[in-house]
This record gives C-alpha cells, sequence and structure tokens, in this order.
C-alpha cells in the first residue's frame, strides 16, 4: 500500500465524535441541552415492549429463513433502538420510506408484521399499498427511496402541507453504504434546494456488507449534511430516548416548513448483513462483544428496573407476549399461499397490454398441455 | 494441465492469472476484498495482491465504471465487478455515454480496456433485482463487447482474454451455474473470445443458447435424443459481435433453429438472431425461427421464476412447434 492510500485504515470516522445521547448503556438519564423526552412510566415500558417484541419477531424471521421457509432474511438485530425510537417519533400523518430492514419501524407504524414476508418468502416483491400504509415499498436497490422520499416531501409542500403542527414530513430511511451513492447525495440537494420536509435518517451499523465505514467516508456522515445546506445531527442509536427525541424535533421542524435534517443513528449491525452472509470473513468477535455491552434493550430494561417502573412479572409477561406474537407470525407466514403462476402477468401496466394478455393465454395454455399428458 | 473447477473457480484462477501475466490489472466492486465477492469469484486475491489492486469500493455504482475510466486512461486494466445484475443501472451512463464512445470520440486515440463483470440471470431464488438478464442493453449499445461465459473452461480463458482486449467488455456470468464443474485445460485457449462454438452437434434442429442456458439446451438435446430428435447445441459465447458463420452452416444444415434465453422475448437477442438467420438462411428454413424466453414482465416474485425461466420442457416444446409448423 502506498503512503497516501495507508490513511485509509483510519479508526472508523468520527468514532471519538460526540452524539446525542439520553440514555446510557448503564441505564442512566442523562440531559442533553438541545434534546429531551418526558415519556411517563406507561409510555417508558410501551418503548420497552416495542423493543422486545421487534428483537423477537426478527429472530423468528431469521430461524424461519434458516428452516428454509423464508428465501433471505435482512435482521434488524442490533438496531431496534434506532427503529423504534424513529419509528414513535412519526406521526400519523407522515410517510416513510423504508430500505429493507426497516422492520421495526415499520411494527412502530402498527403494520401487521405479517405484510413484508411475502417478499423474503418469494410469494410477492412486497404488493403492500405505501400510500395506504404511509409505509413505501421495501427498496432493495441502494439508495434509490431517498429521492422517492424527497419528491414525495416535495408534494407536500406543494399542497401547502406544512407550517403547522398538523403539518406532514417525510422521512427516508437508508445506511451508511448508501451515503455513497449518486442518488441519497441527489436527494440532499433536491430536498435543499426546495426546502422540502424531508428527514434523512441514517442507521450507521458500521457497515455495508462487509466494507467498514472506511470505504464510504472520512467525515462522520452526520457532516455532510452542513454542505448540502442542512442541519445534521448523530445520535446514540443504541439510545432509543435520543432516537426518539431527536427524530421528533427534526420531524416537527419539517411540518413546520424548517425543511430536511440528516439524522445519523451511530449503531451497530449485530447479526450478518442477511442470512446469506457470513461476517466471520471480515470482522472480528471482539468488536461484536465490544458492541453487545451497548445493547439498545439492556439498558432500558435496567432503568424500568432502577426507577422501580417494572418489575419482574411485567419482563416476563413482555417476553411472553412478544413469543406468542413470533409464534403467531410463524404460523401465519407457513401458511402464505404460493402465488398463482399467472399472477407474474397481473399488474405490468395499469392500462393493460394486449401483448402480456397473449402470453397469459399461451402460458395457460401450454401448462393445460401437460395436464392433458396426466400432470406436469 | 487439466482440472476439474468449478464455474466460480475457474474465474477466480483467470483473473489471478490476469493479475500475475499483467501488473496493471485493477479489480474494482463491492466487497470484493476480504469477503472475495458475495459469490467468492475474487475470493483470496485482495490477501495476495493487496488492497491497491483489488479495491473495496465506495458503494456506488456510476463511481466505480466512472473511477474506472479515469484508470484505464491513466494506463490501468480496470476489471469492474458489479454485485448482481440488477445493480448495474446506476453505473448505466457511465457504461453507455462514456465507456463505449471514448474510442470513438477520441477518433481512436485512447482506448478503454476495461472489463465490468455481472453475474445475471435467475434460478437461485432470490429478491427482486438479483435475478435479471440485462445483456440486450448492452448489446444493443455500439462501442461496447458484450460476452457470455457458460462453462468452467470458458470462464478461465474469456475472463483472460476479455482483460486482455482493449475492447470495453461487459462480461457476463451465468451466476446460477457457478458451482458447476467442468475440465479446464490451463495450458492453451480452446476458443477466440469471440467465437461461437458448436457444442454438441446435431442435424434435425439447432439450438442457439448462452450462458445459464446453454446447460438447459444441452439437457433438452440429451431428452430429445430419446425422442430420435438430434439437436445441434450452439453456445454464442459473443453476443456483441455476433458470430453469425457457425450460426449459418448449422441451420443450413438442419433448416431449423431456436433461440432460448432467459432475458425477455421482447427485443432480446434471440430478436436479432432470428432476423439475421432469416435474411440469410431464408431457403434452408422449414420453419421460423423460434425463441423460447423468458416472459415480458418484470421478473417474478422467486416462487414463480421455474415458471418464467426457460426450461427443458419449454425447449422441447419449441422443437415440437418448430416441427409441427
Ligand atoms: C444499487 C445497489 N448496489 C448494490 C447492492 C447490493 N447491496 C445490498 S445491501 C448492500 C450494502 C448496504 O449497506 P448500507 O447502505 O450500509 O445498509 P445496511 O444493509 O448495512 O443496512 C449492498 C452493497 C444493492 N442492493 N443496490
Amino acid at each position: 500500500m502506498t503512503r497516501a492510500e495507508s490513511k485509509r485504515s483510519a479508526p472508523p470516522p468520527g468514532a471519538d465524535v460526540d452524539f446525542v445521547q439520553l440514555l446510557t448503556p448503564d441505564g442512566e438519564r442523562v440531559t442533553h441541552p438541545d434534546y429531551s423526552v418526558d415519556f411517563d412510566a406507561d409510555e417508558l415500558r410501551g418503548l420497552y415492549r416495542d423493543l422486545v417484541t421487534v428483537r423477537k419477531l426478527d429472530a423468528e424471521a431469521t430461524a424461519l429463513q434458516r428452516q428454509g421457509e423464508l428465501g433471505i432474511w435482512a435482521s434488524l438485530l442490533g438496531q431496534e433502538a434506532a427503529q423504534v425510537g424513529s419509528g414513535r417519533a412519526l406521526r400519523p400523518q407522515d410517510m416513510a420510506f423504508p430500505t429493507y430492514r426497516e422492520h421495526g419501524v415499520l411494527y412502530c407504524r402498527g403494520i401487521d408484521p405479517i405484510m413484508p414476508l411475502g417478499l423474503f418468502r418469494g410469494v410477492d416483491q412486497g404488493g403492500w399499498d405505501p400510500i395506504a400504509n404511509k409505509f413505501g415499498i421495501y427498496t432493495i436497490v441502494i439508495g434509490a427511496q431517498t429521492l422517492h422520499a424527497t419528491g414525495y416531501a416535495m408534494g407536500i409542500n406543494k399542497d401547502g402541507k406544512v407550517g403547522t403542527d398538523e403539518g406532514e414530513a417525510v422521512i427516508a430511511y437508508f445506511g451508511d453504504g448508501a451515503t455513497s451513492q449518486g442518488d441519497v447525495n441527489e436527494s440532499f440537494i433536491f430536498a435543499s434546494v426546495y426546502n422540502a420536509p424531508v428527514v434523512f435518517f441514517c442507521q450507521n451499523n458500521q457497515y455495508a456488507i462487509s466494507e467498514p465505514l472506511q470505504r464510504q467516508t472520512r467525515v462522520p456522515l452526520y457532516q455532510r449534511a452542513s454542505g448540502f445546506g442542512f442541519p445534521g445531527v448523530r445520535v446514540d442509536g443504541n439510545d432509543v430516548l435520543a432516537s426518539y427525541a431527536v427524530t421528533r424535533a427534526a420531524l416537527d421542524n419539517a411540518r413546520h416548513g424548517q425543511g430536511p435534517t440528516l439524522i445519523e443513528a451511530y449503531t451497530y449491525r449485530m447479526g450478518a448483513h442477511t442470512t446469506s452472509d457470513d461476517p466471520t470473513r471480515y470482522r472480528v468477535a471482539s468488536e461484536v462483544e465490544e458492541w453487545q455491552a451497548k445493547d439498545p434493550i439492556a439498558r432500558v430494561r435496567k432503568l424500568l428496573e432502577r426507577e422501580g417502573l417494572a418489575d419482574d412479572e411485567f419482563f416476563a409477561s413482555v417476553d411472553a407476549d412478544a413469543r406468542t406474537e413470533a409464534v403467531k407470525l410463524r404460523e401465519r407466514v407457513l401458511a402464505l399461499p404460493d402465488p398463482d403462476p399467472t399472477e407474474m402477468f397481473a399488474n405490468v401496466y395499469p392500462n393493460g397490454s394486449h401483448e402480456i394478455d397473449a402470453q397469459r393465454e399461451q402460458f395457460a395454455a401450454y401448462h393445460a398441455s401437460f395436464a392433458h399428458e396426466g400432470g406436469h | 494441465m487439466a482440472d476439474t473447477l468449478t464455474i466460480g473457480k475457474a474465474l477466480n484462477l483467470g483473473l489471478r492469472r490476469a493479475m500475475e501475466d499483467d501488473p496493471k490489472v485493477v479489480l474494482m466492486g463491492e466487497d470484493i476484498g476480504k469477503l472475495g465477492g458475495v459469490f467468492r469469484i475474487t475470493d483470496g486475491l485482495q490477501k495476495d495482491f493487496g488492497e491497491d489492486r483489488v479495491i473495496d469500493t465506495p458503494l456506488a455504482e456510476s463511481g466505480i465504471v466512472g473511477t474506472a475510466i479515469g484508470l484505464a486512461l491513466r494506463g490501468y486494466r480496470p476489471v469492474v465487478e458489479i454485485q448482481f445484475d440488477g445493480f448495474v443501472y446506476p453505473a448505466y451512463d457511465q457504461i453507455v455515454c462514456q465507456v463505449a464512445k471514448m474510442h470513438f470520440r477520441s477518433r481512436g486515440k485512447v482506448s478503454l480496456p476495461i472489463v465490468i463483470r455481472i453475474p445475471f440471470g435467475g434460478g437461485i431464488g432470490a429478491v427482486e433485482h438479483h435475478s435479471e438478464s440485462p445483456e440486450a442493453y448492452f448489446a444493443h449499445t455500439a462501442g461496447l463487447k458484450v460476452v457470455a461465459c457458460s462453462n468452467p473452461s470458458d470462464a478461465y480463458w474469456m475472463i483472460q482474454q476479455a482483460i486482455a482486449s482493449d475492447d470495453p467488455i461487459v462480461f457476463f456470468e451465468p451466476k446460477r451455474r457457478y458451482w458447476e464443474k467442468g475440465p479446464v485445460d490451463t495450458d492453451s485457449a480452446p476458443f477466440a473470445l469471440h467465437e461461437s462454438v458448436v457444442t454438441r452437434p446435431g442435424s434435425d434442429v439447432t439450438v442457439l443458447a448462452y450462458g445459464p442456458m446453454v446447460r438447459t439446451a444441452l439437457d433438452a438435446a440429451t431428452a430429445a435424443e430419446e425422442d430420435g430428435r438430434s439437436l445441434e447445441v450452439i453456445d454464442l459465447r459473443t453476443l456483441s459481435p455476433l458470430d453469425m458463420v457457425p450460426v449459418y452452416e448449422s441451420v443450413r444444415r438442419t433448416g431449423r433453429a431456436i433461440v432460448v434465453h432467459e432475458a425477455p422475448g421482447n427485443l432480446g437477442l434471440g430478436a436479432e438472431l432470428a432476423a439475421r438467420i432469416t435474411e440469410e438462411c431464408f431457403y434452408s428454413l422449414e420453419a421460423p425461427v423460434l425463441r423460447v424466453t423468458g416472459y415480458d414482465t418484470p421478473y417474478p416474485a422467486a416462487r414463480l421464476e421455474e415458471e418464467y425461466l426457460p426450461d427443458l420442457d419449454r425447449v422441447l416444446d419449441g422443437v415440437d412447434r418448430s416441427f409441427g409448423w
């Protein structure tokens, strides 16, 4: 390696830069000059329940993949606080544009967790109504959805639906790797130029498949925002309270007409990139252990215990309920019907196409010819 | 020396040999370093050749191809890996407007010896964007050469020939066949890069295929033999330029031709092949040139891909239709 290039192996950019934190890994509340939350005991217990449930459902999906019931699964393990915090910060009128990993946000939107599983089982490609759910179709092409989010937010401006508490805002999810894509940088420019009510929520989980953050950036990601002309903030993505507070503030700013914000949720992908990945090829166990100590769920439990807000009975019931939900999810995944083969000819065009219709008929006739011969 | 290798391993060894032969060869792509690529095609290469020559790039396909152009202008021979077929599109502008046209625009003063490797096609049960067959977009573009390997020997030799060529080459790899084994003679290349080859001689009908569909065509030929029909299978290998000489020779003998590809039929390689065969072999044809292809729909969900993809039965159905004409 040459001298000029050896700098590439420096520590992760900005590992030493502070973030907004309201709850330490030890479960202690800390204050921040700009951000706070005023959750009551019920709400705190609710967040804990969300975190545990989301993790449990995710583990169930991983197990389903291992058993051959899903083709692949992109686990959110380790990123629960970033997703539950930001997901709960959304107001009902807000719109979310996810990647393929936002199962926790989906859950917090009140959406049935079965919804994305058809895509991972291979029976459909999402298939939900993004508008009715206020939750976009999972987007696998890295970064593409950030532009969709920005355009949707531009539409909110055009509709005059900003400037009040009832104003609408949009959140665009993406990863640290995605920040390198042209689409993401272009979305920053459009959002800035049009003052679009969009929050860019980057879950920096330190890896894009095998590539560590150093392959994408020399500066902390949140600092990118200033070059585009809007605020950037880094939050402890393993702290559900801070993730909530920072996202809520950014969304409310957006809905009040103050334009975009970039949030970098500093977190860690505890598992493999997807079930197809083998992280032992590119990262060491000690790194994972270090992050284990910053677990997003353990710290909320410690808080609840320390402040006497929950007892063993509560924790046991949360676990039991999550298990029940997971079992229900499993049963429903197993019951997902295989699609009818002619389904692939449907919905290619809103106005249809006589060519596709003809192909569907040929397809049906071809298959019928096997039936005559006594089965295919 | 003859070895038995998988297609994946043959590509890996071919890349290794190209890097040994020419210090200007550099590999670029997402996750090709420590991970060795999601299909492990570059496994071990970064360890042996260093981070300068096996470059884990930022996650940006336009950036990868665009900087490969700059490196090529600077005298390097970049070999770019696009992780999956469906992720080449962010680089489409750089490939079509820049890679393809630089030689022409400079009136021949510069060449861009860039190889763009793309694992393509379906059959691996993947989620969307991981099973596409975008070869026609590139074959349609003047200034690009497009090839597809179908077996370990071609994988080993064609990747080296592509890297040695001064033409920009889009190199399609049949991802669902990466694990299939076959003999590789590592001493001498059996064929030139832009040569189509009769893989299985026959007398009744010519089946034209490339990439993953060659295996399907060969299996169909074996099955057809039991019905007393003799299929001649041609592995096109080069999609642009096409090597029509062996195709015309074959079709004049058999009087029938069927093109098989996974890509949608509409304006696919089959359309061009059918037109050329009709123009050159019209009086030899016993039936129109037929196509067995993917449907003109987006690639469907994994549970439907078997219905979408041409298989042995659909090739045989094509043969029946040709004879029933
Ligand atoms: C345009 C494009 N290129 C490549 C890929 C393959 N790919 C899928 S996920 C991924 C890494 C994404 O990393 P990041 O943005 O950090 O998100 P994370 O998966 O870590 O949540 C890559 C390269 C893709 N899906 N889309």
